[in-house]
């Protein structure tokens, strides 16, 4: 049992140094959609990489990288509004990734893994895959963290005092991509922005500052990994929506706490 | 000669069909202090967002001389409650700055303790004096503010112009300003400029320092600190802002045309 369940734990873990962070930008930036519709692209991504015969897992991080390359572009290029786009990029990435599936006739793709995650699937080889990428966002993080921050703050103030704007933008466009992308295999396209945002919301109501709202984030996004995992293993449910669960649950019981200021 | 820290050259603005700024030229001097005035909707904080190269501008050059730092103070900034932030924390965003440099300068602005609070639990006027004292941090040469005296009585004005001469004085900066009162305005200004649409007319305003009636209605305070500015345009707007008529013509749409016409 324990075989099965500690490299899947110790990914959740990993994992959680960056959902986290990502995800409180995620809800202080509103871009909840945007993480939505990179999941879906991702599945894209598996179809392609299996007609391309490269690693799925591989597939899913340059679709997705392109794809937010693609959206920087385009919002700043078209007229239409951001949801609009995002709503159109979404569910076609999603059709064409579903429908490419279809057509490929000589292999079976367990839709279900891609969609919720296969997360009792995972072993050491995705474990330091996973961890190389995910230690490559923390020092991208830790290194940008300031001019990031102060861009989500105020636009015009940081831009003013002299910090590239744009560059932070597609900065962390592209750190949300990689995230969503590494996650694919924990929890799956559907809810991976769950896993983002839940943990960093819940984490709001704890925290006076932006920094100490990451740390409470880490740390509740740790504890639902550990309660979901502890719950799949004790009655057998699906590993992915079970940290879903959980998560919500901790966001629930927080709603009790009255808001520090 | 000192060389100018800012030079605006040709300056037009376009949006879509509609002509936001026509032909601005503007040279800010190390010290001096330029007051924007004009109607709503004339332009002055588009050539605010030109100047401070947040928008580009449809024809003509924004020249920075020298490695020009800019303090600006916007007119609020929107902070949404999702982000929790302090006072502290919102001044420290910069790279490189102290705890005790935004100690002195909280100070500096009497505001020492709202150090520890919330930014979304500021009111109206804690929230401007943070965000001057995040502009002075950044050490400018010169310091730009949009309607710092929006919403404010006129006691708060002449308070509030004391603390910007005061700042002035300590930074040795220049002061760029956008007045939303078209006749009031900061009593060390240098120049005046009325915009709508373009440069309508500019010059110095009037000092009221000396003038006896108002001191006894205002008092020593309120009369040291501001100045009043009187407009001597030669031409006249439409509904749309464009220049309609001046001394020597009036258009078919004019309305002042009739008026004139009585007069002559």
């Amino acid at each position: 049992m324990i075989d099965i369940l500690l490299p899947a734990w110790l990914t959740g873990m990993l994992l959680s140094l960056i959902t986290a962070p990502l995800g409180a930008f995620v809800v202080w930036r509103k871009m909840a959609y945007f993480g939505d519709t990179l999941a879906h692209s991702a599945l894209l991504g598996v179809a392609l990489g299996i007609f391309l015969h490269i690693n799925p897992y591989l597939a899913i991080v340059v679709l997705t990288l392109l794809i937010a390359g693609f959206m920087v572009w385009l919002e700043s290029n078209t007229q239409f509004s951001v949801d609009t786009l995002l709503g159109i990029i979404a569910h076609s990435c999603l059709s064409l990734g579903v429908v490419t599936v279809g057509l490929l006739h000589n292999v079976r793709v367990d839709l279900m893994a891609y969609l919720f995650g296969d997360l009792l699937a995972i072993n050491y080889d995705d474990l330091y895959f996973i961890g190389g990428g995910a230690l490559f966002v923390m020092v991208t993080l830790f290194y940008c963290w300031k001019p990031l921050l102060s861009t989500t703050v105020s636009p015009e103030l940081a831009q003013v005092e002299g910090i590239n704007i744009r560059r932070m933008r597609f900065i962390l466009m592209m750190l949300t991509a990689l995230t969503i992308a590494l996650s694919m295999k924990f929890v799956g396209a559907l809810i991976i922005t769950s896993l983002l945002i839940i943990p960093a919301a819940t984490a709001r109501r704890f925290a006076r500052t932006p920094e100490t709202m990451v740390c409470i984030g880490i740390l509740i996004s740790m504890l639902s990994v550990s309660l979901g995992l502890t719950l799949s293993a004790c009655y057998d449910t699906a590993a992915g929506p079970s940290v879903v669960i959980c998560s919500t649950f901790l966001f629930l019981l927080s709603l009790f706490k009255k808001e520090i200021n | 000669m000192t060389h100018p820290l800012i030079e605006l050259k040709h300056i037009n603005v376009r949006f879509e069909q509609k002509t936001a700024l026509q032909n601005i030229n503007l040279t800010i001097y190390p010290n001096s202090v330029i007051t924007i005035v004009g109607p709503n909707g004339g332009g002055k904080s588009t050539l605010l967002k030109v100047l401070l190269k947040l928008l580009p501008p449809t024809s003509g050059s924004v020249i920075y001389h020298r490695n020009v730092r800019i303090g600006y103070v916007p007119q609020k900034i929107h902070l949404d409650h999702s982000l929790p932030i302090t006072v502290e924390k919102f001044l420290s965003l910069k790279k490189g700055i102290s705890n005790t440099a935004i100690r002195e300068t909280l100070a500096l602005l009497s505001i020492g303790e709202l150090v520890h609070n919330s930014m979304q639990k500021l009111s109206g006027g804690e929230m401007q004096r943070v965000l001057l004292a995040r502009a002075i941090l950044n050490r400018p040469h010169l310091l730009v503010l949009d309607e710092p005296t929006q919403g404010v009585d006129i006691n708060g004005q002449a308070e509030l112009y004391q603390l910007i001469h005061q700042t002035r004085q300590t930074l040795n900066c220049a002061v760029l300003m956008v007045s939303h009162d078209l006749h009031i305005v900061m009593a060390d200004t240098n120049e005046v400029l009325c915009i709508n649409q373009h440069v309508c007319c500019a010059g110095t305003p009037e000092s009221v320092s000396n003038d006896p009636t108002f001191i006894h209605f205002f008092g020593d305070q309120l009369s040291k600190n501001i100045a009043f500015y009187t407009h001597h345009h030669n031409h006249k707007h439409n509904i749309h802002g464009d220049v309609c008529c001046n001394r020597y013509f009036h258009s078919q749409q004019c309305a002042h045309r009739f008026e004139n016409k009585d007069n002559s």
